[in-house]
């Protein structure tokens, strides 16, 4: 097994150890240090997959971050990934890569034929042939799209890994390790500033690796582990590799992407695999430094086509050829150092330069080498179909828009470089505006819209000495700014080639009767001519010549693809690039994964879990829980085979025969003391509070400002000055808001205060005709009679001794008491009441049966009292006082709250007495009306009268006081059903409510 | 997501927060006539501008108190919060 393309000493691999892997089923080696990529050209493959639109072959193009062809399904560590960016992910062993986007396989892949029909796959295919006809597009044309466009193939196996969320505050973050992010680090951590060093790939040092340079003698690679080494050493930093910062939001909080355990072979069980940091940073360094630019050419999206600063990567840093028979197509200086390391390696490159023949320090010293040179020249188009094997090149005239001479050059691989673009992204992202540098034909930072600076190759500055001492600079003045300290740095020697001038040009013309496609962005394959249909449309907005022809919108956000679009527009419009414009970039700058995002929220951790005191025992005896917000309430105690609607049938009969007990501990509590308790409560409840004694009771309802029903409850008046008020459980957070609103805002000067105690106490309801003979056995010291504890009475007494509150209000409809006790006592009363309730018959109720209690009673709850209902609505206006005013009140006067036909609560029975009707079903005159049927009024809740032993149902019905005695439908498409049903009271059982005072 | 200062607890997450809308808003007496014209502004209108906004938060997550915050609507900056017994100017 040897390695063709893989150099003999360079590189920074650990060549001691050696991981296997495979590739599309072949088995392969790499070293420690490798990337899927740099093992996989070692091993001399560069067809790695398809393209998306006209399935064309393609390899690596570059070696990072930038890469737009490279996406592999890859497995390892148990799980299987798509679209993973083979130039980013390190080898592990037994990984197993495959390619994507391609049937039956990579090297004969049947959508290839698209390329040759490309004629009928244009800019704006999509949109001008799957628009008609319209009922085509479910059918055929949607499936058809995604079959074809599918890149990975998503796993639908539950994620076993864990993925983590972390906060972190810094007042410096530096995100990227090359020279100006070193730098700057390293200034703030001197002046003693908290900073947060941030590096994508595994390596730090960024161009530092790869350069030719040199910083106080020693070489970059060393000057930068110097630095690293002494940040690592300081209490004050915290240095991360593999951790993309990839958002930048709102008062400077940055969202960092940290690969933690992907490039390890084996790790502890809780380990996680990615972690997402959510930084607030007092101020952030951008030095996230440039990405090479491709000049664009005819098949330019061949195999063995590189930027050449990805090419001499390879070489430095994973010691692996990318070709040995390299052309080098330039319009700048840096790709010469490209082409003097070939050289170094014994490979004899051609540099094809499109400026004139000049004279600089690098030209020279590639002259001086004997380097191959052709100034004026350019690539026209590569030869090969999934490698290049040649080239065609031309010498272009004085203009650059045609050939003095045209010849066919061998080459396997071709290295371009059309100079550099700043990676502004995390910038634009904070809502800077960019500006168009011309010195360098892109754009860069303008105005700082938040504490974020851009530092060295990511602000336009392209020479090492350059990128120092800014980083330097800034990084001591921000840091400065917040220490208050500053430490005296002096800027190191630094020893780099000069570079010319790049020549603007960034696309290569045709020769006549010559058409090959010229790609502008590869991942999403937009061509030269796809851009220019966009243009001869009619499309102008740089953002519609984006969605036209979907360049930029691939997961690379164009970052090879941006400017050369941008002049290529500008060219064929005739205008300079700052006119056209750049597009918006947004975050992610690189794809993360739903897992990271989810973090550790899911299943048991997705919310918080609430329990109630008891909640123990109702699991030992067959509850089956249902979700109330987060609480986790009985819905019924389950009996052999017994069915919901079996069990709960059974429960509400023994509360209507005998006695039943329910877990209350969910409803809202709220402690209500002050002087003007009694006055506050007057004025948020409808209903007259000024007169309520101690020791009682009363039934509270309260308003929204707009007239609409918030919230029902009892409160108590447990002292002159003390209230204990009951919310819905849904209700109890928005309630306790609402109220602290009004103390603190609206009315500051009552002398009130409030405070939630739900989790202070634990609740159990008695209810049923024998509650009063179980509860005299529970205290039997306590005088209990209905003259001594009337309903909405209220008593203070010891539970076994335990203290405890007996409270006399019924939701059920019948007898019924309400106990609480200290949440610590919860399950000590709960066991006693099972305990000395056994010979009345006593049984728990769950929810299921609570709900059927109060429907046949007419109480109205949550699903009547809906956000749409105002007090009358719901038979409710016997509480709203005529005299006082209150919250909401001045609404109840509005004129739509007040006509005749207003919709009111009503009862429903089925007509045949058997046929239960579905909670939303919506009330007919006439169930076969052609559609909109007029709809009547819609079904809140539903339960089987065990009183009665039929359904019935609550609704919410237009004019419905007149309608007491009609005959309706009610219809639910969901459930395919139509019930005829009849009109009735909404209080089917003791409607004059002698069971809660006998 | 939002950097806030409460003026009791000191700069937090926007999580430990909700809102409360338009700060400048003032409810009618209680007990006192209203027009339905100045009720229904006070139930009903609300400015919506692009640009500085005072609007109350409550620390639901930490102090429970509702605050002011001053806001730019288009670009979030926070100019300045106080307590709600403060005034913003
Ligand atoms: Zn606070």
């Amino acid at each position: 097994m040897s390695q063709p393309f893989r150099l003999n000493k360079e590189g920074l691999i650990n060549r001691k150890k050696k991981i296997s892997f495979t590739f599309n089923g072949k088995k392969l080696f790499g070293y420690e240090g490798d990337t899927i990529a740099s093992a996989l050209i070692a091993n001399g493959i560069h067809l790695v997959g398809r393209s998306f639109k006209y399935h064309r072959p393609r390899g690596f193009f570059g070696a990072g971050v930038e890469e737009p062809n490279a996406k592999l399904q890859v497995e390892f560590n148990g799980h299987s990934e798509p679209n993973v960016n083979a130039t980013e992910m390190e080898l592990v062993e037994g990984l197993s890569a495959t390619s994507q986007n391609c049937w039956p396989s990579v090297n004969f892949d049947i959508g290839a034929i698209n390329n040759f029909l490309k004629m009928f796959f244009p800019a704006g295919f999509y949109y001008k042939t799957f628009m008609w006809p319209k009922s085509f597009w479910y059918k055929i044309y949607e499936p058809f799209i995604r079959k074809a466009a599918g890149l990975g193939v998503a796993s639908i196996e539950k994620d076993k890994e864990r993925y983590e969320h972390k906060f972190e505050y810094c007042d410096l973050l530096v995100t990227g390790s090359g020279p100006s992010g070193l730098a700057s680090a390293y200034a703030a951590a001197k002046n003693g500033a908290k900073v947060i060093l941030a590096e994508d790939k595994p390596r730090f040092g960024g161009t530092l690796l790869t350069d030719d340079v040199s910083i106080d003698n020693l070489s970059g690679k060393d000057w930068a582990e110097k630095i690293i080494t002494e940040l690592k050493s300081m209490p004050n930093v915290t240095v991360k590799n593999r951790s993309q910062v990839f958002g930048y939001y709102d008062h400077n909080m940055l969202v960092m992407f940290e690969r933690v355990s992907d490039h390890l072979e084996k790790k502890s069980k809780f380990t996680p695999r990615q972690r997402l940091w959510y930084i607030r940073a007092k101020e952030t360094i951008l030095s996230t430094g440039s990405i090479e630019r491709p000049i664009v050419f005819g098949n330019n999206d061949t195999p063995g086509i590189f930027l050449s600063a990805a090419a001499k990567e390879y070489m430095k840093v994973y010691g692996v050829l990318v070709g040995k028979k390299p052309l080098i197509f330039t319009n700048n200086d840096s790709a010469y150092e490209t082409a003097l390391e070939f050289k170094k390696n014994n490979v004899e490159p051609i540099i094809l330069d499109t400026r004139k023949e000049h004279s600089s320090e690098l030209i020279d010293e590639a002259k001086s080498k004997g380097i191959d040179i052709r100034f004026s020249h350019g690539v026209i188009v590569a030869n090969g179909y999934k490698k290049v094997k040649s080239a065609k090149i031309g010498k272009l005239n004085k203009d650059k828009n045609s050939f003095e001479k045209i010849e066919t050059v061998d080459c396997d691989c071709i290295c371009v470089s059309g100079f550099w673009t700043p990676s502004v992204h995390l910038a634009s992202q904070s809502g800077n505006k960019l500006k168009y540098e011309e010195k360098i034909d892109a754009f860069i930072p303008d105005k700082k819209k938040q504490h974020e600076t851009s530092v060295g190759a990511a602000n336009g500055l392209f020479t090492l000495e350059e990128s120092l001492k800014h980083g330097f600079e800034n990084g001591s003045n921000l840091s400065a700014k917040i220490t208050e300290t500053k430490t005296e740095i002096s800027i190191p020697n630094v020893n780099e080639k000069k570079y010319g001038a790049h020549d603007k040009f960034w696309c290569m013309p045709l020769p006549k009767n010559e058409n090959p496609k010229r790609f502008v962005d590869f991942q999403n394959d937009v061509s030269v001519s796809d851009i220019e249909i966009a243009l001869r449309e009619g499309y102008r907005s740089i953002e519609h010549v984006k969605r036209y022809t979907t360049l930029g919108m691939a997961t690379d956000q164009g970052r090879t693809s941006n400017l050369n679009g941008l002049q290529l527009v500008s060219n064929i419009e005739n205008k300079i690039v700052p006119e056209v414009g750049h597009t918006t970039f947004r975050p992610p700058f690189t794809p993360i994964t739903i897992g990271t995002i989810v973090g550790r929220e899911v299943g048991m951790e997705y919310m918080p879990t609430r329990k109630t005191p008891m909640h123990e025992w109702h699991e030992k005896n067959n509850a089956v829980f249902v979700d109330a917000g987060a609480w986790k309430r009985p819905r019924y105690y389950k009996q052999g085979s017994e069915t919901l609607f079996e069990a709960s049938k059974r429960e509400a009969k023994n509360v209507r025969e005998n006695v039943g007990i329910c877990d209350v501990t969910t409803l809202g509590k709220i402690d209500i003391k002050g002087p003007d308790a009694a006055e506050f409560l007057n004025r948020v409840y409808t209903n007259a509070w000024m007169k309520l004694p101690v020791g009682k009771a009363r039934y509270g309802l309260m308003l929204r400002e707009d007239g609409i029903v918030m919230d029902d409850g009892t409160t108590t008046r447990i002292s002159e000055n003390h209230y204990h008020m009951t919310t819905t459980t849904a209700q109890a957070a928005n309630v306790l808001s609402h109220l602290e609103y009004y103390l603190q805002i609206v009315w500051p000067e009552l002398n009130v205060n409030v405070v939630s105690t739900t989790e202070q106490w634990a609740g159990a309801a008695i209810a049923g005709p024998k509650s009063r003979d179980m509860l005299s056995k529970l205290y039997p010291e306590l005088d209990v009679s209905n003259d001594a504890l009337p309903f909405m009475g209220y008593k203070e007494a010891e539970f076994f001794g335990v203290p405890s509150r007996i409270f006399r209000i019924s939701f059920s409809g019948e007898l019924a008491y309400e106990i609480n006790v200290k949440s610590d006592h919860g399950m000590f009363m709960w066991e006693k009441m099972m305990e000395v309730g056994k010979e009345f018959g006593n049984q728990p109720y769950g929810t299921e049966a609570l709900s059927t209690l109060r429907i046949e009673m007419g109480h109205v709850a949550g699903p009547e009292l809906d956000g749409r209902t105002i007090p009358s609505d719901v038979s409710l206006n016997g509480l709203v006082s005529k005299k006082k005013d209150f919250i909401g009140k001045n609404s109840l006067g509005r004129e739509a709250f007040n006509v005749e036909s207003r919709q009111k609560i009503v009862g429903l029975i089925p007509i045949d007495r058997k046929s239960s009707i579905p909670e939303g079903s919506h009330i007919v005159q006439d169930q076969n009306a052609k559609l909109p049927n007029p709809k009547l009024g819609h079904v809140s809740s539903s339960c089987w009268s065990v009183e009665n032993n039929n359904p019935f149902s609550l609704a919410i019905m237009k004019d419905g006081k007149n309608m007491i005695g009609k005959k309706f439908f009610a219809v639910s498409p969901l459930k395919n059903k139509s019930i005829e049903v009849e009109v009735i009271s909404s209080h089917y059982v003791d409607p004059e409510g002698k069971r809660v005072r006998s | 997501m939002l950097y806030i200062k409460c003026p009791y607890c000191g700069l937090r997450a926007q999580k430990e927060f909700s809102y409360g809308g338009d700060a400048t808003v003032k409810r009618p007496n209680i007990n006192e006539e209203v027009s339905s014209e100045d009720w229904d502004n006070f139930v009903y209108m609300r400015k919506s501008p692009r640009g500085k906004h005072i609007e109350l938060w409550q620390h639901i997550a930490g102090c429970r108190q509702w605050i002011k915050v001053q806001r730019d609507t288009a670009t979030h900056e926070i100019f300045q919060t106080a307590k709600v017994t403060e005034e913003i100017r």
